[in-house]
């Protein structure tokens, strides 16, 4: 307790700015490579989501005119339900041969760690959307290349990987690992996910953006609000 | 095993006289409303139960802070204690709720933004009770515990906020009313006096299931520690 306290107010020494994004550049990377060598996760997570677009089409009846209304709603429902994927199992990879007690073992501030994982975690969600997006878009001939969109979906990946992060670490220490995940984390990232979905439904009906700036808002004050939590809360989640 | 401290059995026997009194007030005491009738009854009980559920949700973030901060076992049984409780009068809340809308609304369910957010916190809070049923070192438990029922808290408002966007047909009864509300009615001084009764009286039975329910945890892991002490010898 005490050395913890002490350790927090020891004035930061000159250039700890940039050690400290050394470190979460280093986690980033180590994930990056570690999935340009297996292509576990990222394969997984794009063919899931495929398949996920492809039951909508026959569950929904995608034609034109219900294309319109639910678009948005199938896009985001993919990225959930894609993002706890690769939430799960990026988890589960640190778990699996002790790789979280080597992280931890690094002399680096524990939210270091925590960022190179959120911020792994959130390519990797950019990267699926970046492919589903276009797909998507030949596929039912709508155009899903709007500046606006791309930004709602940086913003609503954010918060929904920096709670998914934090929930995974936990989830990945549990029993019922995989199966916990979505229970815990759906719920608590429902704002997220309206805000999202109704932004994005307004941005493809072209409606201007001065109208949907509650929505984005929201957003961005989820997204703070949990990236705050997450700082002050990661380090009793990873503790031995 | 310890006896029940004397305090708490006067605490048991304040809280069910309080919970007859506030049923004579509610079916004796209170006027019959003009335009709803009697369903408008289930009001008292119904906000009553609300409130005890946010208060019983509080508590457990401010149990769960104070468990990181300080490790002590006490403030985790409080913790769960409290959202034990929380789960069933937040159930109370919407299913008496739900028994007042099917008269009111004509329906027993709407999407409104009060209902979702009380479903949401329900979910939450079950999820809570499955993140502890996982894990089984109890130092992990509790440390778990404290961090989800941090974030899960802070999560309530911003999904309240995030549907409200939508308009609500709740009403609201204490404060301006939206004028898209259903259901609304003003209080007459009795039912005013019976409504805050019912607060009391349920904040009451909040606090006698909770110290019932932490000195019911206490016991529990004397248990588990005896069970160890038989094992080991």
């Amino acid at each position: 307790m005490l050395e913890r306290a002490e350790a927090k107010m020891r004035a930061p020494a000159p250039g700890a700015f940039a050690s400290y994004l050394r470190a979460v550049g280093a986690v980033i990377s180590k994930d990056l490579t570690a999935e340009l060598r297996s292509r576990e996760l990222l394969g997984a997570m794009l063919v899931f989501s495929l398949l996920v677009i492809l039951i909508f089409n026959f569950a929904l009846e995608l034609d034109v005119r219900a294309r319109q209304s639910v678009t948005s709603g199938v896009l985001w429902v993919t990225f959930a339900f894609a993002g706890t994927l690769g939430l799960n199992r990026a988890m589960a990879v640190e778990r699996e041969r002790s790789c979280l007690d080597g992280l931890l073992l690094a002399p680096v501030d524990r939210s270091a760690l925590f960022f190179g994982k959120a911020l792994g975690n959130l390519l990797f969600m950019l990267i699926v959307a970046a492919i589903i997006l276009p797909v998507y878009s030949l596929l039912y001939n709508v155009n899903l290349f709007r500046p606006a969109l791309a930004g709602v979906i940086v913003l609503g990946s954010i918060g929904y990987v920096i709670v998914g992060t934090l929930f995974s670490a936990m989830a990945a220490q549990a029993r019922t690992r995989d199966m916990l995940l979505p229970i815990l984390l759906f719920p608590v990232v429902l704002p997220v996910l309206i805000a999202a979905v109704r932004a994005t439904a307004s941005i493809l009906l072209a409606i201007p953006l001065a109208e949907i700036r509650g929505w984005i808002n929201l957003l961005i004050v989820y997204d703070l609000l949990f990236t705050a939590v997450a700082i002050m809360t990661f380090d009793y989640v990873v503790e031995e | 095993m310890q006896p029940m401290p004397k305090m708490l059995r006067i605490l048991t026997g304040v809280t069910i006289a309080l919970l007859f009194g506030a049923l004579y007030l509610v079916f004796g005491y209170a006027p019959r409303e003009a335009i709803m009738g009697e369903v408008q009854r289930v009001f008292y009980f119904h906000v009553a139960a609300g409130w005890v559920g946010g208060l019983a949700f509080l508590v457990t973030a401010v149990a769960g802070a104070v468990y990181l901060a300080r490790r002590r076992r006490g403030w985790d049984l409080l913790a769960v204690a409290s959202v034990e409780i929380g789960i069933v009068f937040t159930f109370i809340n919407i299913a008496s709720g739900s028994i007042w809308a099917r008269p009111a609304w004509n329906t027993w369910w709407t999407w409104d933004p009060r209902l979702v957010t009380a479903t949401i916190m329900e979910l939450l809070y079950v999820a809570y009770l499955m993140l502890r049923q996982g894990i089984d070192d109890p130092d992990r438990r509790a440390r778990f515990g404290s961090v989800y029922g941090i974030a899960a808290f802070v999560s309530v408002p911003i999904t309240f906020l995030s549907i409200r966007f939508f308009r609500t047909i709740h009403p609201v009864v204490i404060g301006s009313n939206d004028p898209s509300a259903q259901g609304a009615f003003d209080m007459t001084p009795r039912m005013l006096q019976t409504f805050l009764f019912s607060l009391l009286t349920f904040t009451f039975i909040y606090v006698t299931l909770l110290w019932h329910r932490v000195r019911l945890g206490r016991l529990a892991e004397q248990v588990e520690q005896r069970k160890m002490e038989m094992l080991t010898v």
